[in-house]
């Protein structure tokens, strides 16, 4: 029978929650590197029993840690982040030039077709790479270095690059967002980038729709349709189908569409998930109901999902890497919040149940479907 | 041997005691005491001191025989009680956050 293997990254640890194909009986295991940030865990594609978690702290810095058995034990592996030659400046808060300065891992991507590599999305927002299943890692220097760095800002929660997206059709193409710089493809693997944020509109900014400068917050595509993409944009939810070369909005009838996740269900295409925040000022769901909301066509029309979801005095967050879906017959979806409980949904959002209620705030949500 | 005493975290990433002991050839110094802790303990390095200036981490302090020694040239000679072995070296993880 098929398992589940759902991994959280909280402000003080990493927990390992594990279940059959029901996901009714969970678990749980840790805190992994309790009292650590721990920004993310992801499991190689290819390799599940290999994980990647950053692991990080404000007075020890950044560590990487791999497991090699599912997340029973781990060991640190290279832990150095130097950007490639000069690293130059970027445009900090006040408008000025601010040196670049690594600060931590944000999000680890494993290949899709080899286990020892791995790419990682840092702040002072870079992609870097290992190809030696973490004993080292490179910069790769052409996202920087593609010309419009020197007027990439931080957003609020700083200037991370967070989230990398692996074309199963063509590996060496990837999308990557940055906050508050934009969505970003490679074709080539990485060499060379170009921005891809036209049709975005950002009221923050001094030029609405530049063509950098935009806070994305996250983005989804499903694996058999590489060329849609779904954006979770500090406001807005957008789409896009023509791989990144234009986006339109599919806010649609959204309560608010300020959000952090967005994700797509695993067989339908069209079937796609965020949780609507009330505001950049307010960062918890409206009138203290958290609500997830799907849409079946792509954007165009959204529901509520509040079924086994607090629906009075919930004041939480869910943050952009904390939702992710398994691949079951009946989909599963799972999220977590800054008020540390993970949620399951075993029917695609249908009716949600806590795993976890008290975990430390949850930065990331990741699950594998292990046969 | 050089006494060396680390914080928790640090402690449990290395996967040692409270107090390792070190043999440091030369002058004591900051740097050369901790060129030989992250020799042998390789998952240490950039936890303390920062990968490419090899400068203390701003949220970290060395302490010896009652003083801060910080803000101390990494290349001075430690205090002769920490070169004897007699007193630690303390690798203080400043007390911030909440």
């Amino acid at each position: 029978m098929s398992r589940v293997r759902v991994l959280v990254g909280t402000r003080k640890g990493a927990f390992v929650l594990t279940a059959d194909g029901t996901r009714e009986s969970w678990d749980v295991s840790g805190p992994h590197f309790a009292g650590w940030e721990i920004y993310h865990v992801k499991g190689s594609p290819v390799a599940p029993q290999r994980l990647f978690a950053s692991q990080s702290s404000g007075w020890f810095g950044q560590l990487i840690q791999r497991s090699d058995d599912g997340g029973r034990t781990w060991a640190p592996v290279d832990n150095k982040f130097v950007y490639d030659g000069v690293p130059g400046t970027h445009q900090w808060y006040d408008g000025k030039p601010h040196p670049w300065e690594f600060k931590r891992v944000w999000h680890l991507e494993p290949s899709l077709t080899n286990p020892d590599v791995v790419y990682a999305g840092v702040e002072d927002a870079a992609m870097f790479r290992t190809t030696d299943g973490g004993a080292s890692w490179q910069e790769m220097p052409g996202l920087r270095g593609h010309g419009s760095g020197a007027h990439w800002s931080p957003g609020a929660g700083g200037m991370c690059l967070h989230t990398i997206l692996i074309d199963p059709s063509r590996p060496d193409r990837m999308f990557i967002a940055i906050s508050a710089a934009g969505a970003f493809r490679t074709t080539d693997g990485g060499t060379s980038w170009q921005p891809i944020n036209r049709g975005l509109r950002s009221q923050h900014i001094p030029d609405p729709t530049a063509e950098v400068g935009h806070c994305v917050h996250r983005i989804a595509m499903h694996r058999s349709r590489p060329n849609v993409l779904f954006m979770q944009k500090h406001w807005d939810v957008m789409r896009s189908d023509d791989g990144g070369d234009s986006w339109r909005e599919v806010s649609g009838n959204l309560p608010t569409d300020f959000g952090f996740v967005i994700d797509v269900h695993a067989h339908e295409p069209e079937t796609i998930y965020v949780v609507p925040i009330k505001s950049d000022s307010e960062h918890f769901p409206i009138d203290g109901k958290l609500q997830v909301y799907r849409s079946r066509s792509g954007g165009e029309t959204w529901e509520a999902l509040t079924k086994g979801l607090p629906q009075r005095d919930c004041y939480v967050n869910v943050l952009r890497d904390a939702m992710a879906v398994d691949s079951l017959e009946s989909c599963g979806i799972y999220f977590g919040t800054t008020g540390g409980q993970v949620y399951v949904s075993p029917d695609a959002g249908d009716r949600w149940l806590p795993i976890v209620s008290n975990l430390p705030p949850v930065l990331s949500v990741e699950v594998q479907t292990l046969s | 041997m050089i006494r060396v005493v680390l914080p928790y975290h640090l402690r449990t990433l290395a996967r040692v005691g409270e107090e390792v002991q070190l043999d440091v050839p030369g002058v004591v110094t900051q740097r050369s005491v901790l060129d030989v802790l992250e020799r042998a303990y390789p998952m240490l390095r950039g936890t303390i001191r920062e990968h490419d200036t090899q400068q203390r981490r701003p949220f970290l302090r060395f302490f010896a025989c009652e003083e801060d020694l910080s803000h101390e040239s990494p290349d001075a000679p430690l205090p002769a009680a920490v070169a004897a072995g007699t007193e630690p070296l303390l690798v203080v993880g400043a007390i911030a956050g909440g």
